[in-house]
């Protein structure tokens, strides 16, 4: 069923999408094939490592390599004299980027316990070592500033530095510790909040997590015949990578090319480059070809986790509950540099507060702060995440106040389908089936029979809790999407995209797309991994741009090659390209019946041609459609020890057209698990002097398979009409309902509130003997 | 220190140092299947099997397997191809990272339990994490091809 | 890493012993956490060619060779048989299935670990340890010591009529405990004998003897006052996996627990 941007098709129509079609890749990953970055590395790549800080806060006043140097096998030590002083950012997002130019390869400041002092580079990995015990570093270390609450204004600078940059005007100012700072709002929130009835005022905190993906961040580098360097890495953003390099490294961009072979998850934390510039620069600087591999220690003391938030919430309504107004403040923890601070913090307001329709006022204030911790990142959710957490937790305390469930509070104001959302930029929901999820989340869990909770008799008390959320598809008027498709001999098409599959699928769902357009089948099209010298440009797998941006990028060349491919048969059948229709096998003159197939085609094409038979279209959107979701939790909980347990987790999205329903399914369950992980497991603990004591997973840890419970997954499909095949976004949404549900559900059973993720069971515990002593 | 094993079912005699592992060993000789997740011995990715067992690559010495069997995804690459198809069929390879690993212990775990129920199967694999699917869709993919060779083994 | 001149898999014990006696040279059990140290050891000595990898039920007593496996103990149908599913409980948490087919029994009471849920199970039953130059010592008595240059040969559980119960709180499943508590009682010398032994705490397990008559009828009142009792004389500390007072709490809740089951059950 082919499709144009105008033409509205009903999925049960279409052949390929919204269809569980398996990924192209599987075969070669279930069977463990060599694809992923450091299977491909060259056997002579120079081993690189890292010497990093051992305090959260110092200055390098001396480096001794003479010793190091001496060992055999060692190529080159580098330290901050050798590395241009000019700052940069490493958070992969479009020029100019939000995100302040506040980092070096290497500084004589260290910022966090794990900052990079030097950078070793050796012909063995035992060379390696043996010569970082013997570089000789003095520090002078200075007072760090780790309470994220004292950052602002902080007489101890993170960034006192006289070259740090900001490109846009995002409020920010190194010499008050401030990454960024804003307001938003509509309407008078103070008048509206003093004339309500009732008024939940509270505050909630959100730790920092890792993302957790199980491959490590991973780069190797290599000079090729052009005098060009070659950067294959594991990474959601090749294209920011290729100038994030060129910045760092101080040279042209043209010099630069980055390679996206398979990539073992990414979830954000491979939207900043992490670990590319070590092995570039001992490339560039030796020739030599150089490859990294994090440790899992270091992917969790030096990378980029989410940010750490503390929120403060009114939520304002009347005796009837009726919202009539949200006050938002938040305080993000950006840590040592401030990658991604100013944006994600954005989405804590402005994908929460529009969950409801109804508030006459809103404002949405924030302050993004530098501290010594490692620096935050992207992770799925970006800040919509934490700030779903506080507002739907707030809505739950109001619920609890006004003596109402928590669902029927919703169904009163939750945002529909046609409304304007003010807190969104002023946009309209042009697909919302937000009030069907939830609906059908209720029925699935059995919501009238379970809330609040049931005791089971046996010392154990089960309760249910719901939260909403929303994210968006794609950052409007920024998010780029370029699609190729060329026409090959025997008429197989090349698919050539530059966004990112990190495991998602998304190699197989642009496919999808474009076979469905192209009326053909998936093994007509061939696809692969994203290289900045051939693929066309694309900013990159996030901000739940690839199905919607991409998608319609695909949707759009698709028909571009259609009208191309008919006059081309034209031409080959001697008629007027007005005579003909292509099927997707052949081009027909429907005057005589006479037709070229495609194979015929391709074929010829190949000889005697002016005119290649490719085509390509970019696709950049001006609104970014919401995707909605209602998650509902179950939970049992040990009344003695506060011991909780997932018993049961039903979930119900509306991303518009399920263009995959397997994968879509997948990822959402996989979404789940991580905010569970977030609600009850996951947090980076650091000591007082600023060392992360979670630098393993033995004692950061994400859910076991037996820590989960079941989740189930069902669709409620709206059709966004700005989307490729009515679709929008599923990738980061999915994360956002477990840590609010979870705390509703807990709250529902046993009457504790937790506003301070994790909910360990010790924090479970002591809030009910608060309660016994009241 | 040289060491003789069998690899896959093929005789080796590689040359190894006294600390050398058994995984970087494994990758070495062609196995690239194994994968490397944590450095403490939490993550399952690495999975291999030592005599028939399921054991953890990372943290074995290369030259403790003198004179044993080593079995990787690579020696069962037919039985693992079956099992993929389940596993993408629900799209539950996702980054497939943890793919090798994971299927290392289900085709052991196979071999190990009769008849296991849910709860049997999710502890036998728990050492094997996984951080894209939730479980849930690998969960489905074991029950489903369980299924399927318990229909083989009754028409044979 | 743990860096490693020599790997020696000696044909004797007396060799194994001999080795072990320099000061650089290490004994090594399952080998798990090889990557996690930071120690260079000339040579390492790999006790798996001396037949320490079996389990032997005798006449009074069951002998774990030091090689055995966590998950050989875990399934061992002479262990279940006396003491329920209790031994198993107290390793089926651990990590994960490839991880108890390697790591050994031995290494685990060796490293007498105060995470160690294998450690606290045995060390509430009648169990010794056959060191090779020390003979065989109280399980008890070995908790206590320092880390020497003998070799640990066995675990020596006597045979007896006893109850045992194990149980442990984690954050999450296959974390380590957050505290582990096991309770074993029977007729010792003719009088009933309730032992405790509470690791995780987060010091390693210790043991408390008790010799309470407590009636099959006993309120839960009682039971939970006993446990109370024995719960207070236990010292707990705090870490990231909950403080010590949470930890004072958690104990006297599993104690009594496992007392009532033990009660309900009958001796």
């Amino acid at each position: 069923m082919s499709m144009t941007e105008d033409k509205r098709i009903d999925p049960a129509d279409m052949r390929i999408v919204n269809h569980a079609v398996p990924k192209v890749d599987a075969e070669a990953l279930v069977t463990g094939r060599s694809v992923y970055t450091n299977d491909l590395a060259p056997e002579d790549c120079l081993i690189v490592k890292i010497i990093r800080s051992p305090h959260a806060h110092a200055l390098i006043r001396e480096i001794n390599t003479v010793r190091a140097e001496a060992v055999p096998g060692i190529e080159c030590i580098l330290t901050y004299k050798d590395c241009p002083d000019k700052r940069f950012t490493m958070a992969g997002q479009t020029y100019p980027e939000p995100s302040p130019y506040d980092r070096l390869i290497l500084d004589q400041r260290m910022r966090f316990v794990g900052d990079a002092a030097a950078i070793v580079a050796g012909t063995s990995e035992e060379a390696v070592r043996r010569a970082m015990k013997l570089v000789k570093i003095k520090y002078e270390v200075l007072e760090p500033v780790l309470d994220f609450r004292k950052a602002k204004d902080n007489p101890i600078l993170v960034h006192p530095e006289d070259n740090w940059r900001s490109l846009c005007p995002v409020g920010a100012d190194n010499k008050r510790n401030l990454c960024a700072h804003g307001v938003s709002e509509a309407g008078d929130i103070d008048a509206v909040l003093a004339s309500c009835e009732h008024v939940i005022d509270r505050v909630y905190h959100t730790q920092a997590n890792q993302q957790a993906m199980m491959e490590t961040f991973r780069t190797y580098t290599y000079m090729d015949a052009y005098g060009r360097i070659n950067v294959v890495s594991s990474t959601q953003v090749p294209f920011h990578v290729r100038r994030i390099l060129a910045n760092a490294l101080d040279i042209p961009k043209s010099k630069v090319r980055v390679i996206k072979p398979r990539i073992g998850g990414g979830f954000g934390a491979k939207q900043t480059s992490v670990s590319e510039v070590y092995p570039a620069i001992v490339t560039w600087k030796t020739g030599k070809p150089a490859k990294i591999l994090f440790t899992r220690e270091e992917s969790m003391i030096a990378s980029s986790p989410r940010h750490e938030m503390e929120m403060h919430v009114r939520v304002g309504s009347d005796n009837e509950g009726n919202i009539r107004g949200i006050d938002l403040y938040t305080l993000s923890n950006t840590g040592a540099f401030g990658e991604h601070g100013p944006t994600t913090v954005g989405l804590s307001g402005h994908k929460s507060i529009p969950l409801y329709g109804t508030p006459e006022a809103f404002r949405f204030t924030y302050d993004v702060v530098y501290t010594n911790v490692m620096s935050s990142g992207a992770y799925r959710g970006y800040g919509a995440t934490q700030g779903i957490f506080a507002v739907e937790s707030a809505v739950n305390e109001l619920a609890k106040e006004l003596g109402m469930d928590p669902t029927v509070l919703r169904e009163k104001n939750l945002v529909r389908e046609g409304q304007i959302m003010p807190a969104y930029y002023g946009e309209k929901t042009e697909s919302c089936a937000l009030d069907r999820c939830l609906a059908r989340a209720k029925e699935m869990i059995g919501w009238d029979e379970k809330y609040p909770c049931r005791d089971m008799g046996n010392g154990k008390v089960r309760g249910v809790g719901v939260a909403m959320a929303m994210q968006g598809s794609g950052i409007s008027s920024v998010d780029t999407g370029t699609v190729a498709i060329k026409v090959n001999d025997d008429g197989f098409y090349s698919l050539m995209v530059g966004a990112t599959d990190m495991g998602t699928g998304c190699d197989t769902i642009l496919s999808q797309m474009a076979a469905e357009c192209l009326d053909c089948d998936m093994k007509d099209i061939i696809v692969h991994g994203v290289d900045t010298d051939i693929s066309p440009y694309d900013t990159g797998s996030y901000a739940s741009s690839t199905t919607y941006v991409t998608g319609m990028a695909v949707v759009r060349t698709c028909a571009k090659l259609r009208e191309k491919i008919c006059e081309r048969g034209a031409e080959y059948l001697g008629c007027s390209v007005d005579d003909v229709e292509f099927d997707g096998e052949v081009v027909t003159n429907l005057k005589n019946g006479e037709s070229i197939s495609r194979k015929d085609i391709g074929n010829k094409v190949m000889c005697f041609n002016n005119e290649a038979l490719a085509a390509s279209e970019a696709f950049s959107s001006p609104t970014s459609p919401p995707p909605f979701m209602a998650g509902i939790a179950e939970v049992e909980i040990d009344k003695e020890t506060g011991v909780v347990e997932m018993v049961d987790y039903a979930a119900v999205v509306d991303c518009g057209t399920v263009v995959n329903p397997a994968l879509a399914r997948v990822q959402t369950e996989g979404g789940i698990a991580q905010g569970i992980g977030m609600a009850l497991f996951e947090d980076i603990v650091y000591s007082k002097k600023g060392k992360d004591y979670s630098n393993s997973f033995m004692q950061y840890k994400i859910p076991s398979r037996l820590d989960v419970g079941n989740i189930r997954v069902e669709f409620e499909s709206s059709y966004e009409p700005t989307g490729p095949f009515g679709a929008k976004s599923i990738g980061e949404i999915v994360i956002n309902t477990p840590s609010p549900a979870i705390i509703n559900a807990i709250q529902n059973a046993v009457g504790v509130t937790i506003r301070e993720l994790p909910a360990t069971a010790e924090k479970v515990y002591r809030g009910m003997q608060e309660q016994k002593q009241i | 220190m040289e060491i003789k094993f069998v690899l896959n079912e093929k005789h080796m005699c590689v040359d190894v140092k006294a600390d050398a592992i058994l995984m970087d060993v494994l990758r070495s000789l062609g196995c690239k299947s194994i994968k490397c997740g944590c450095e403490t011995t939490n993550c399952g990715l690495c999975t291999v099997w030592i005599d028939g067992k399921s054991r953890l690559s990372c943290s074995v010495l290369a030259a403790s397997v003198d004179g044993h069997e080593i079995t990787t995804l690579e020696g069962v690459e037919d039985e693992a191809a079956e099992f993929g198809r389940f596993l993408a069929a629900e799209g539950g390879e996702q980054c497939g990272f943890c793919s090798p690993g994971f299927i290392m212990n289900v085709l052991a775990m196979k071999r190990e339990l009769t008849d296991p129920d849910l709860e049997e199967i999710k502890e036998y694999l728990a050492g094997n994490l996984c951080r894209c699917t939730g479980y849930m869709s690998q969960l489905r993919a074991i029950e489903k091809y369980m299924a399927a060779q318990k229909e083989k083994e009754v028409q044979a | 890493m743990i860096t490693i001149d020599n790997y020696v898999k000696p044909a004797t014990l007396e060799e194994a012993y001999k080795l072990n006696q320099a000061r650089s040279s290490r004994v090594t059990g399952g080998m798990m956490w090889m990557r996690l140290g930071k120690a260079h050891v000339k040579t390492l000595i790999d006790l798996s060619g001396l037949g320490l990898d079996q389990i032997h039920d005798e006449d009074n007593v069951i002998k774990i060779g030091a090689m055995c496996t966590l998950r050989q103990v875990e399934e061992c149908e002479a262990l279940k048989e006396l003491f329920g599913d209790g031994i198993a409980e107290s390793i089926r948490h651990i990590v994960g299935v490839q991880f108890r087919n390697q790591a050994t029994i031995g290494g685990s009471i060796y490293g007498r670990f105060g995470f160690s849920d294998v450690l606290t199970a045995f060390l509430a039953l009648d169990t010794f340890v056959e060191l090779y130059d020390g003979g065989i010592v109280r399980l008890s008595d070995f908790v206590d010591r320092a880390p020497d240059k003998d070799i640990l040969l066995s675990i020596i559980v006597r045979k007896g009529k006893r109850k045992f119960r194990y149980d442990s709180i984690r954050r999450t499943k296959t974390d380590f405990p957050v505290i582990a508590c096991a309770v074993v009682t029977g007729i010792v010398h003719g009088q009933e004998t309730w032992y405790f032994s509470v690791g995780a705490r987060p010091m390693k397990a210790a043991l408390i003897e008790k010799k309470w008559e407590i009636p099959a009828d006993a309120s839960e009142e009682m039971i939970a006052g006993y446990a109370k009792e024995v719960a207070s004389e236990f010292t707990y500390g705090s870490n990231m996996r909950g403080s010590a007072e949470y930890r004072r709490h958690l104990t006297e809740v599993l104690l009594r627990r496992e007392m009532t089951s033990i009660l309900a059950e009958g001796r």
